[in-house]
């Protein structure tokens, strides 16, 4: 989407794809809620400032990829794909259900706009570099974007396809890490370290950028950076806050998979509106 | 009293038990203690648990090592990541060395439910059956989820046991002899014989149940040890009853149903019957009893397959 960079306009957005998403994760009684909050300022900013897509055309051979690689925060990308018209908002309240399009991870079979059904922490960042090398080989201009999570920088596939998309100077192809610090068994730093990342991916010979994760302006900025070829591939490091915009969320690894009533999510709805923290 | 709980559960118990026990127990984690219930032994002898993060494969690796020390490592993850992410690990640095790592993994089969098909574990029985050495073990109760545990810490060995996520019933009486091996005979019968793992027990025994409102009486066996298989009790099965009915959470290829068709077709054929996940990839869901039931793994396929088996048998006759 290339209208005005309209940071305001993105906040609004990214605030109701929360409600979406604690409203959704809350009916299915599971789901990752610390780490789609987390995610869902990027997602909202590429879904519906940056990528060239068309939600009519989900095969659309030209379009831009997007390979969410921390596949377990599906809900940001299945509220964001909802509102962009990929499917009607109804099927968010069949997520997780027997035989619904919306799985527990993304399924790329079953969800249209799903580009590479991912969930093992990893795989989908890899299968991103290898969609990036198949674009250049058809001579396609389109980028090909991952996210990944910070706990996904402990699995050494990440490292060997980090490898792989230097070695192929793949500058098509964008990683942006959630860094929200937090993994399932609690702060990053406390159960496998992965600090200092920037050094880590320069040294692996990709363009490095460090961001607020939160901030549409510094998001704006890294991203329209990454679109300039640079004859290596492009990482963004965004510093994130896990829960984000749910205060008594934020910044706590318990809420990564912890389940919630309707109810309570109706509470944290609330939470969302008193602060305007995004 | 034992109650009703998750196996896996029952597990981080025991290795709390283990742990005050002996010195030399060390458990590993990659970054899902909580779900694993290792967080238990963690909370407990933080100085001898290792949480390696979203590094499977390195984990058993490190745990390797740690037993090529002297160390006894108790591994533990989803078995989605065991099976399959760190098998060759698994087959290369612990059981071909026959290394003393005991993986013992979670959330096993497609009742995890809401995760999907990215966390469910249908094909580790198969890949595991067929790596040497390795003695692999899926327990159906907590009192034998117990029990397996101290077993397997005195076993000299590399050992892959599957646990399930959901509350288990108590299905063994706390006095049960457990022995890595030998399967346990739960229900007498002589029509038909049904022979379980893991969460399929409970299903197999309320086939049982129904089948024997219609005047079928069928012996059921809880199939703890998926190898070494049991082959004297599978054989005395097809000798007595002459007609077997398998049950797993796990992929028709491969598993227990397969490993028991392979003893009955070699030694004394009669026909058998496998419940499993029939070379499909599973749905999420939202409660294990309807996924269960969807893809036609749940009690009334077990009496459904039993009553075939049967009529195959009349027929053969
Ligand atoms: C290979 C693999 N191992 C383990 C898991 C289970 N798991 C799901 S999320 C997660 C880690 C959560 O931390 P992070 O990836 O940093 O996610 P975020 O905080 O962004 O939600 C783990 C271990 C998995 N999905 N894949």
């Amino acid at each position: 989407m290339t209208s005005e960079f309209d940071p305001a306009r993105l906040a609004a957005i990214a605030r109701d794809l929360r409600v979406l998403i604690l409203r959704m994760i809350a009916n299915a009684g599971s789901g990752h809620p610390g780490g789609s909050l987390s995610a869902v300022d990027i997602i909202t900013y590429l879904y519906f400032r940056h990528l060239r897509i068309d939600p009519e055309r989900p095969h659309w051979e030209d379009r831009d990829r997007f390979v969410l690689s921390k596949g377990h925060c599906a809900p940001a990308l299945y509220a964001a794909l909802a509102r962009r018209g990929y499917f009607p908002e109804a099927w968010l309240w069949t997520l997780r259900d027997v035989g619904s399009p919306l799985q527990g991870h993304p399924d790329m079979r079953k969800t249209p706009g799903v580009d590479m059904t991912t969930g093992s922490l990893g795989q989908g960042f890899a299968c991103a570099v290898g969609i990036a090398l198949g674009a250049r080989l058809q001579g396609k201009t389109y980028r090909v974007y991952a996210m990944l999570s910070d706990a996904e920088l402990q699995e050494g596939v990440t490292w060997e396809a980090a490898l792989a998309a230097a070695h192929h100077r793949l500058d098509n192809l964008i990683a942006v890490i959630d860094n929200n610090r937090c993994q399932t068994d609690g702060f990053t730093a406390d159960i496998v370290a992965v600090e200092p990342i920037d050094e880590k991916w320069s040294a692996f010979g990709w363009d490095v950028q460090r961001i607020d994760g939160h901030d549409f302006v510094q998001i704006h900025a890294a991203f329209q950076r990454a679109l300039q070829p640079r004859g290596r591939p492009h990482v963004i490091i965004a510093d994130t806050v896990k829960g984000k915009g749910v205060r008594s969320m934020e910044n706590r690894p318990e809420w990564h998979a912890q389940p919630f009533t309707p109810e309570q999510a109706e509470v944290f709805i609330g939470e969302l509106f008193e602060g305007g923290s995004s | 009293m034992t109650a009703a709980q998750p196996n896996r559960e029952m597990y981080g118990k025991t290795l709390v038990e283990l742990g005050e026990r002996n010195p030399r127990v060390v458990v590993l984690d990659a970054d899902v203690a909580k779900s694993t219930n290792t967080y238990r032994f963690r909370d407990r002898y933080p100085e001898r648990f290792f949480d390696l993060g979203a590094a499977e494969l390195n984990m058993v690796c490190i745990a390797a090592g740690l037993a090529a020390t002297g160390w006894i490592p108790f591994a533990s993850t989803f078995v989605i990541f065991a099976s399959l992410r760190a098998v060759e690990a698994v087959r290369t640095s612990v059981a071909y060395p026959k290394l003393n790592v005991k993986i013992v993994a979670t959330n096993a089969g497609v009742e995890i439910c809401g995760d999907g098909v990215t966390h469910q574990g249908v094909e580790d029985l198969a890949v595991m059956r067929a790596i040497a050495n390795l003695v692999v073990l899926a327990p159906s109760d907590p009192v034998t989820t117990r029990l397996a545990t101290l077993a397997i810490a005195e076993y000299e060995g590399p050992v892959y046991m599957r646990l399930g996520r959901q509350p288990a019933p108590v299905l063994h009486d706390e006095s049960v002899e457990f022995r890595i091996g030998r399967m346990i005979r739960l229900r007498e019968g002589g029509d038909v014989t049904l022979i379980a793992c893991g969460n399929m027990v409970e299903h197999a025994l309320l086939a049982a149940e129904e089948l024997a409102r219609e005047g079928i009486e069928a012996r059921v066996l809880d199939c703890h040890t998926i190898k070494p298989i049991d082959r004297e009790e599978i054989i005395r099965a097809a000798l007595e009853t002459g007609a077997i009915v398998t049950a797993e959470d796990h992929s028709i290829h491969g598993g227990l149903g397969a490993a028991v068709a392979e003893v009955v077709t070699e030694t004394y054929p009669v026909p058998v019957r496998r419940v499993g996940l029939r070379d499909v990839f599973a749905s999420s869901g939202r409660d294990p009893k309807t996924l269960l039931a969807r893809y036609d793994m749940d009690y009334r396929a077990i009496a459904r397959e039993a009553r075939q088996v049967l009529a195959l048998r009349a027929r053969q006759r």
